[in-house]
């Protein structure tokens, strides 16, 4: 399914004290934590973004610590999908388990401007800044990470592999 | 193979793993928090399965927000603390708790060539022992406790190489701040961290700790140590645990080699708001503090309050700054009592707390104002760590940290020499 939206840009090593400050970690629901996403470092995103919107970010995005917070925070924001030149460990991992896509590519980050209109595709990587009309494609996810997003994240996945196996 | 290699083929039932093998690989330890367990409990319950896979291999420390500092955090705490007792999990109460990468290795849960993951960024510092050791989210902590395995993708190794020995106040934590200046906040990214050389053959338990503490500070997946006599020497008597010992072979293949002399290595300050914004304590410049903290899963253990205490002793903290002193566990704080470095703290003008995360990520027992300074032995300086957006964190060793409470302002323990 592609995504559509305007673009929220952000530099590189976003890290997940500015996504979701841990004075929030005595909460755990989506939508409560969603309130405060990217409160820290950029406090007009709350009210700036749309539901299917994009983030694009230099390197290293989602450094620090293995809060699952983070991409839960920014999906229930309404953030359809990241797109980075390159993701931190832990929060790729999370993002993944937790069904937000992430897509890698330097050429569309540089070419995307702060407000941009973008489509994205996970399922092929296919990454248009429709604004501009320039295509771009994401490194493809590894076939293994492919079936996780296909059952819809990392307990689903599990499901069906332990149902299986029985 | 590498050491990190090593282990995974042994934990994945392989003869040997590349970088970038996908590998599905056997825990030994999985561990959770009161910030990251109420994820992974929902998402445990999610799976449908009605028991953990062994609860002999299953810890669960309330150490973030613990003893609870408001009614949210206390919520969490008793979901993890009810699932703990439901489940037989190994579970620290407040009183017995510590901070988790502190107790762990102290209660000889952590052991060498083991496979550990852990829902905290932080479990990378049981690498130490020799161990591969990582942090994941709570999805993953949670199909980790349901099944006993993890999906991993094989880390290319980059080796470190510390000839000579540290400068004077110089120990762990300004050789691994030192690198991660070098390399970057993302330099060992995916990574495995393998620390080796003179100045690590002559590092105590807990700077080794630290250093492998910090890994995730340069984006590693796991920052490992070779089990040498060190390490024989710390685990005796704290388990009967039978271990295994891997070593990295003599054609291991690295993606990089890394050298450094560690002589030319004095005390580090990470400036805001980067652990990667390191510069030797020598050239911080006038920077007035409001707070000094000495604590944390970095440096929280007995060397580190003896190193503080060297600097404190008989010396007053300036009374335009609060200096808090927290030790990692309690098994710390008691050894710290007995030798009189409580009361060294005390008599200095410092707070002494109970073991807690506390103010390194900003939860309770010294959150920052506006404008506010603190200069911190913990692991990370990001915009609002510690506090207030406009508030800045300076990460130094213990001594430096000491030293800069006396003086006001950040400064090196030579300077009251």
């Amino acid at each position: 399914m592609a995504h559509k939206g305007k673009a929220h840009k952000y530099g590189s090593n976003i890290d997940t004290d500015a996504i979701i400050a841990a004075r929030y970690l005595n909460m755990h629901d989506p939508a409560e934590l969603a309130a405060h996403c990217m409160e820290d470092i950029d406090p007009d995103f709350l009210s700036r973004v749309k539901p299917g919107d994009v983030i694009v970010a230099e390197a290293n995005f989602g450094c620090g610590s293995s809060r699952e917070h983070a991409p839960v925070a920014i999906k229930a924001s309404g953030i359809s999908c990241v797109i980075g030149k390159s993701f931190a460990r832990i929060f790729f991992r999370n993002a993944i388990n937790t069904g937000l896509p992430m897509l890698e590519c330097e050429e569309a980050v540089d070419n995307i401007k702060q407000g941009d209109m973008v489509e994205a595709d996970p399922a092929t990587g296919t990454i248009t800044n429709v604004s501009s009309g320039q295509t771009f494609r994401s490194k493809p996810y590894p076939a293994f990470m492919m079936e996780i997003i296909n059952s819809g994240g990392l307990v689903e996945y599990t499901r069906k592999r332990l149902s299986g196996a029985k | 193979m590498t050491l990190a290699e090593k282990i995974l083929a042994a934990h994945s039932g392989r003869e040997r793993v590349s970088p970038g093998d996908f590998l599905s690989v056997r825990c030994d330890l999985v561990l959770s928090n009161d910030v990251t367990a109420p994820i992974a409990i929902r998402e445990f319950e999610r799976l449908g399965v009605p028991r953990v896979f062994d609860p002999t291999r299953i810890v669960m420390v309330p150490d973030h927000f613990c003893p609870n500092k408001d009614i949210q955090s206390a919520t969490q705490a008793k979901m993890m603390r009810e699932f703990a007792r439901q489940h037989s999990l190994i579970y620290f109460e407040v009183g017995e708790m510590g901070i988790e990468h502190v107790i762990l290795p102290e209660k000889g849960l952590a052991l060498p060539g083991e496979v550990i993951v852990g829902a905290d960024s932080h479990t990378c510092t049981y690498g130490a022992l020799g161990a591969f050791a990582t942090g994941m989210g709570s999805t993953d902590i949670a199909v980790a406790m349901a099944t006993g395995e993890i999906w991993m993708k094989a880390p290319p190794t980059i080796k470190f190489v510390y000839h000579g020995k540290p400068g004077k106040w110089a120990g762990g934590k300004d050789l691994i701040l030192h690198t991660i200046g070098d390399i970057g906040v993302d330099g060992a990214l995916y990574s495995a961290m393998e620390f080796q050389g003179e100045a690590i053959d002559a590092l105590s338990m807990d700077g080794r700790f630290t250093m492998a503490n910090m890994a995730i500070e340069a984006g590693g997946k796991a920052g490992l140590f070779r089990v040498d006599n060190t390490t024989r020497r710390y685990l005796k008597g704290r388990t009967r645990n039978k271990y295994q010992v891997y070593e990295a072979d003599a054609d291991a293949e690295y993606i990089r080699v890394i050298e450094y002399d560690a002589s030319r290595i004095e005390p580090q300050v990470a400036f805001p708001h980067l652990p990667s914004n390191t510069r030797p304590v020598s050239q911080a410049g006038n920077v007035p503090i409001d707070q000094a903290v000495i604590g944390s899963c970095t440096n929280g253990r007995l060397e580190d309050l003896r190193l503080a205490a060297r600097v404190l002793k008989g010396r007053r903290i300036d009374p335009h700054l609060r200096c808090i002193i927290l030790p990692g566990s309690q098994q710390v704080y008691l050894d710290a009592l007995k030798e009189g470095l409580i009361e060294i703290f005390v008599k200095a003008g410092a707070a002494v707390s109970t073991p807690t995360c506390g103010p390194c990520l900003g939860g309770h027992m010294g959150v920052l104002a506006a404008g506010e300074r603190c200069v911190s032995t913990t692991n990370r300086n990001f915009v609002g760590r510690m506090g207030h957006v406009k508030s800045e964190v300076y990460l130094a060793n213990p001594a430096v940290a000491a030293a800069s409470a006396v003086l006001g302002r950040i400064a090196g323990p030579v300077e009251l020499e």
